[in-house]
């Protein structure tokens, strides 16, 4: 009998090319999505070394880190950036590769228009030069980010050399209360592991909350398992999978559609699988979640208070909580919901679906933006989950409560365009790092769901929306 | 890729844990398409006390005296010693770029984050990672002694200080080989395009919804 395997070992030996002495595997890559940042210079080197894509047909590249998200008829104003996306747009012409460049109603955030596309697929090994890539590991694929003489190296050979890592299940049991989503669970386990957590591992998420998690909430654990410190983090394939991935536009159809479903349908962790690690959080003690700090693992419940340094005896995770409050202008033993911000950005790769858009709408909606908030901004994550949100009618809910309405990208999710924070500004945000200066320099990040980004933007502090 | 066989330099001490690529390069200077010319901006927001762009003179701005790589010797420290969870954060190789440009040839920190760590090995960047209590004595030896040394020797696997070893560390096998070499691993690998595309005719066949 053959040995009980992880979802992840299956992944892995599926895609193995070689192995050499030391355990180094050359890992055959079926999808490789591209975006403007991370691409040009892996461009320039296949260029510079005369070597062209080796399978042109694997990769979909999209502009969305700095693509403006107001009106884009003009282009883009901003010339370093123009420049960017340009570069893209000429690699993609010369190298003959599929590109949802700005004008298309297919462009959004790379990690958005994948799945939506059905370009990714369970069973897929999925790479992007972009750590949030783990997103993808919601379908049952081996998705991981790569930096940019990996892209040239994926460009060059559909190849990569890699380390293979540790296995560790983290499973989410019982049910979740309501108003509790799949940002608070990736917050709460983001809390419990730690930053660095999950270094060394690729992470499955399991148990029955994740199960009832939808493909969307799926993608929202997934996303963040990079902020546990893991590069992979998957779920296993079930009917949720399935029915998602039926009918789009990459997806197979007919027999070969059969085909692939019935291998699909293998894509969970065995009986019996090993883990090096196992973790267990209980759905019904999670509840909303706030990070305080300038890092993910600084997060506590809505109903708790800012933590306090001097009650931690570890010197240097006190010294760094030390830093986190003085960048934070926060104090020790401040209520979460005292807290008032002045800034709210609801969009990202983790929380700009069709799903986060109706959740924070749903609080939103017959109410109104409070006056001590600066800015409250939608932005979806691609052109056709606005084009559904707006037949749903939720851009007229966000709009009649006083939000910005905008075009799909990154945003003020790391602000490379102009959307962003003044020094001292607080936001309340549904995306993925709090970094210091992630938002514009000594801008000051909290990261939320999308259905507390909105209540923080109608009561202009954050509130339990239980 | 550039080769790293044994160096000896300035330690700089970057005492705080977490330390995040979006504050070893800040995306703005990500706009960029060239992969050189980041290291006068590495750190960006915590060297200068004004805030800096891509098409801004690094050369009027105003340097934060407080910040270590601002102070003599350590500007001009070619090893960095930082605590756990460097280089945490995003895919950015333009970390990688901006810690090399800066004259950086490897990092010693208790614990990197994976993409970082990877994207290091490709560009000629040490990083070693070591206990947390050996990383504690380094910084107790470096802030004992300012403009401390080490010498770092890839062949060997150690670190040593005054001709005294201090520790040795680990490194998979290829990677050691391909940094001491100077390898470009592109090349490497197009040596077994026929097996790849042995893999690849195979797969087509037992999974044609991925072609
Ligand atoms: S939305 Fe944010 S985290 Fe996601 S790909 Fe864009 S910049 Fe990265």
């Amino acid at each position: 009998m053959s040995k009980a395997k992880t979802l992840y070992d299956k992944l892995w030996d599926d895609h193995v090319v070689r192995t050499e002495k030391d355990g180094t595997a050359l890992l055959y890559i079926d999808r490789h999505l591209v975006h403007e940042v991370t691409s040009p210079q892996a461009f320039e080197g296949l260029r510079i070394a005369g070597r062209k894509p080796w399978r042109a047909s694997s990769i979909v590249a999209v502009p969305d880190h700095n693509v403006p998200t107001t009106d884009r008829s003009a282009g883009i104003t901003d010339p370093v950036a123009k420049l960017q996306v340009e570069t893209l747009d000429n690699n993609c012409k010369e190298f003959g590769l599929t590109e949802f460049d700005m004008s298309d109603v297919r462009q959004g955030i790379v990690h958005v228009i994948g799945p939506e596309q059905g370009a990714t697929l369970p069973g897929m090994t999925v790479v992007c030069g972009d750590s949030h890539t783990s997103t993808h590991g919601a379908f049952g694929a081996l998705a991981f980010g790569i930096g940019t003489s990996e892209v040239e190296h994926v460009l060059a050979t559909q190849c990569l050399m890699q380390n293979k890592s540790m296995n560790m299940l983290v499973s989410v049991d019982g049910e979740v209360h309501s108003g509790v989503t799949a940002k608070d669970i990736v917050l709460a386990i983001i809390g419990q592991l730690g930053t660095a957590g999950g270094t060394g591992y690729a992470i499955e998420f399991g148990g029955d909350a994740i199960r009832a998690l939808s493909i969307e909430g799926r993608m929202t654990v997934c996303n963040m398992a990079i902020e546990a410190g893991a590069r992979a983090g998957m779920v296993a394939v079930d009917q949720t999978t399935i029915d998602y991935v039926k009918g789009r536009p990459y997806s197979p159809t007919g027999d070969v559609f059969e085909k692939a479903e019935a291998h699909w349908s293998t894509l969970h962790s065995d009986d019996g699988a090993q883990f090096d690690k196992v973790i267990h959080l209980n759905a019904a003690d999670i509840k909303p979640q706030v990070t305080w700090g300038t890092s993910p693992e600084m997060v506590v419940d809505i109903d708790s208070v800012v933590p306090n340094p001097d009650d931690i005896s570890d010197k240097v995770k006190a010294d760094g909580m030390r830093k986190a409050l003085a960048y934070m202008g926060l104090e020790a033993g401040t209520p979460i919901n005292e807290i008032t911000v002045d800034k709210v950005f609801i969009g990202s790769c983790t929380n700009s679906r069709i799903e986060d858009l109706r959740d924070a709408a749903q609080v939103a909606q017959g109410n109104k933006v409070s006056d001590n908030i600066k800015l409250a901004m939608v932005v979806p994550g691609s052109g056709l989950v606005k084009k559904q949100a707006e037949e749903e009618g939720l851009d007229k809910i966000f709009i009649d409560a006083g939000f910005e309405w905008r075009e799909p990208g990154c945003s003020m999710c790391l602000a490379m365009n102009a959307d962003r924070l003044e020094a001292g500004e607080r936001c309340a945000s549904t995306s993925n790092r709090n970094f210091e200066g992630r938002q514009g320099q000594g801008g000051r990040t909290h990261l939320v769901s999308p259905a507390m980004a909105a209540a923080a933007a109608i009561n202009g502090r954050f509130t339990d929306i239980k | 890729m550039q080769k790293f066989t044994q160096h000896t330099g300035i330690v700089a001490p970057l005492d705080r844990p977490n330390v995040d690529t979006d504050a070893i390069i800040p995306k703005q200077f990500l706009k960029s398409i060239k992969r050189s010319g980041f290291g006068p901006n590495a750190f960006d927001d915590w060297r200068y006390l004004d805030e800096g762009g891509p098409d801004i003179d690094n050369a009027g701005r105003k340097l934060n005296p407080d910040f270590i790589l601002n102070q003599s010797p350590y500007d001009q420290a070619t090893i960095l010693l930082a605590r756990e969870n460097f280089g945490c954060g995003s895919s950015r190789e333009h970390a990688v770029w901006a810690l090399d440009d800066f004259g950086f040839r490897a990092v010693i920190a208790p614990s990197f984050a994976d993409i970082f760590y990877n994207n290091s090995f490709k560009n000629g960047l040490l990083p070693i990672a070591l206990g947390a209590d050996v990383v504690d004595d380094m910084f107790d030896r470096v802030m004992g002694k300012q403009g401390l040394e080490l010498t770092i020797d890839l062949a060997t696997q150690t670190v040593s200080c005054d001709g005294e070893e201090i520790s040795g560390f680990e490194i998979d096998a290829f990677r050691k080989h391909c940094m001491l070499n100077g390898l470009d691993d592109i090349a490497l690998t197009l040596q077994y395009a026929d097996e790849i595309k042995t893999y690849e005719d195979n797969r087509k066949k037992t999974a044609p919804w991925l072609f």
